[in-house]
């Protein structure tokens, strides 16, 4: 402690004084932590806390909601690991992510390169209709799909007819494809932002130059394959980043469109959680926050190693955005 | 290939004045490639696919339930039912979960725009004790997902005795998360000239005089663009209300109620349509109307 008492005239002197100093300002500055506390009480009771709450919950022997739960140590974590009902929602949701995110940033990109050219007529109309599914709920879109994939629905009566099918199917109610229809029904309802999240990027491109790529006569792919697509990285590694947590976050339109089934072929990991936890007829709320915690685990594994891609693109191209 | 279209540049400069004439003009002079037309025909395709499902829905909605599955891909109803939408409106309960929608949207939208603008001011502006470690809280669970937290906050809004209450709903929509709210109002008064304040004080404005007065209207557009993604998060939402109506029918909003209709009434599909329609159009008509601006927002928020 006394190490700390520097003979220095122009420093404040040992850490008494800068403790009382450190004490009135945030006495001086009052007003600012009231206008934090809506935040600081919102946001510790409603992320932090269940944050951290998720955890206690996960070593719990917990029926419901108005019963305590009993501590019964990793119990939940050594059930879940041989449970083959977990194994299974958690590739379904990897799977899921694999196939969607990469469809949906891609397909976007030819969009928004599509509509990002100057001679491209009705851009406007374009851009206002593919975004369009983005603005609608996707509860209901969920059901509305279930009619449209229905056997006797529009889809497979036009592949049908049209020879792509031999005979009506409905793809929301097999197992082998309910699971890929999901994915088709999510690109087509956000692929509209990811659009506008390029269209965004895009516009960071100056003008100049696409002009300079013309002059040394690179046009076409060559041009984007040598000048844009190496200014995208950066937004690729974000965009990619923004989407996949998007496609972890899939209840409303799984659980309306598929509900997880046919016998949990399409059931991913936070139907998983829904299912154990509010909809068994013995809850078991233990054992879904243990699922809960491996499932934000999981999140914050894959947003880390994005992170870690987002700040290898910076340093790649010089700082800039 | 590309030797045409740098021959064609200064051809179409003959006799124009302005730039802007001169590209206008060679716009329509020049023929668009193959490869052009091929993608513009692409253009088409999708955009048929993408406003399919919505034309179906409307016309699905004006059908008989045995017309929906029995006409083929004809789109046109024989006679258009109206009455679908009286049985989705009144008879099945559509007129309550609407209103739900709009006090828990509207609740929740007020709600996230007044914590937000007052931590983003104070954020953007201000140094001091625990603004580092703060930050660093809303970075770290930035990305949390929503299954995660369901199950504590359930918990502690029954513990608050608010679980079968609108209030509970909107605090557990607004109270938390939504980060990226705050981060846009602290990069907007970030960059507001210092003097904003100065000058107000030396009026003799205090700090909420300066807040409300000064510094709230100045963000209006920051107002308007989180304004309008809580709106689109909040409508559209679907684990939250569905987890905390559980109990209580009357408290569902219009997903839930979507949903519960399925279940109830499974063969009453072009009432289906009709209920789907009216929970679409209340957020398509509010896109449809501020449309620019709803874009703008999210490549804004992006950007940031």
């Amino acid at each position: 402690m006394a190490t700390t008492q520097q003979p220095s005239r122009t420093t404040p002197p040992g850490p008494r004084p800068r403790r009382r100093g450190r004490l009135r300002r945030i006495r001086k500055d009052w007003w600012i932590y009231l206008f934090l506390l809506p935040t600081l009480l919102g946001y510790g009771a409603y992320t932090v806390y269940p944050l951290v709450a998720s955890w206690w919950y996960a070593f719990l022997d917990w029926p419901s909601f108005a019963a305590s739960g009993t501590f019964i140590g990793v119990e939940n974590f050594e059930r879940l690991l041989e449970d083959d009902l977990f194994w299974n929602a958690f590739w379904n949701s990897i799977v899921f992510l694999a196939v969607a995110v990469p469809l949906r940033v891609g397909l976007a990109l030819a969009l928004a390169l599509a509509l990002n050219r100057k001679r491209t007529p009705f851009k406007g109309f374009f851009r206002t209709l593919f975004f369009l599914p983005v603005v609608t709920t996707g509860a209901i879109i969920g059901i509305v799909f279930t009619l449209l994939l229905d056997a006797g629905g529009p889809v497979s009566l036009a592949m049908v007819k049209s020879g792509l099918l031999d005979s009506p199917a409905n793809f929301v109610a097999d197992a082998d494809t309910s699971l890929y229809a999901g994915i088709a029904v999510w690109v087509w309802k956000w692929l509209g932002i990811t659009m506008i999240y390029w269209l965004a990027a895009l516009q960071t491109i100056p003008q100049e130059v696409h002009e300079a790529a013309m002059i040394d006569g690179a046009g076409g792919w060559r041009e984007f394959r040598h000048v844009t697509l190496p200014m995208l990285v950066p937004f690729l590694v974000i965009i990619t980043l923004i989407d996949t947590v998007a496609a972890l976050n899939v209840f409303d339109l799984m659980q309306t469109l598929t509900g997880g089934g046919p016998s949990f072929s399409s059931e991913v990991i936070e139907i998983f959680i829904f299912r154990t936890a509010f909809q068994a007829t013995v809850p078991e709320l233990g054992y879904a926050s243990a699922a809960a915690v491996l499932f934000g685990l999981l999140t914050m594994v894959i947003a880390v190693v994005q992170a870690l891609g987002i700040r290898w693109a910076r340093q790649q191209t010089g700082g800039a955005r | 290939m590309t030797l045409p279209r740098i021959a064609a540049e200064p051809g179409s400069s003959r006799g124009l004045d302005t730039p802007a004439v001169q590209k206008r003009s060679s716009r329509f002079l020049r023929r668009p490639r193959p490869g052009q037309t091929v993608s513009f025909v692409g253009l088409l395709a999708l955009a048929a696919l993408w406003i399919y499902p919505f034309i179906w829905l409307i016309s699905a909605s004006l059908k008989s339930s045995s017309e929906i599955f029995g006409s083929g891909l004809n789109l046109l109803p024989e006679d258009p039912v109206w009455a679908n939408y009286s049985r989705a409106w009144t008879e099945v309960g559509f007129d309550r979960y609407f209103l739900n929608s709009v006090l828990i949207t509207g609740g929740t939208v007020l709600l996230i725009v007044i914590r937000s603008a007052l931590a983003g001011y104070v954020l953007g502006r201000f140094d001091f004790i625990g603004k580092k470690p703060l930050i660093a809280v809303f970075l770290i669970t930035f990305f949390l997902p929503e299954g995660y937290t369901i199950i504590p906050i359930t918990q502690l809004t029954d513990q608050l005795g608010l679980l079968n209450t609108h209030l509970g709903v909107i605090l557990g929509l607004g109270g938390g998360g939504q980060i990226a709210a705050t981060l846009l109002y602290a990069g907007y008064f970030r960059q507001l000239p210092k003097e904003l304040e100065e000058c107000a004080r030396l009026d003799g404005a205090g700090h909420f005089r300066i807040f409300f007065q000064v510094m709230l209207p100045l963000a209006w557009p920051i107002t308007a663009t989180v304004t309008i993604l809580t709106f689109l998060f909040a409508w559209n939402t679907y684990l939250l209300p569905l987890v905390f109506t559980l109990s209580d029918p009357d408290l569902r909003t219009l997903a839930v109620g979507m949903t519960v209709f399925v279940g109830e009434y499974d063969t009453d599909w072009s009432g289906m349509a009709a209920a789907a329609v009216i929970s679409l159009v209340p957020v398509i008509a509010v896109f449809v109307v501020l449309q620019r601006k709803f874009v703008d927002s999210i490549a804004g928020a992006v950007k940031q």
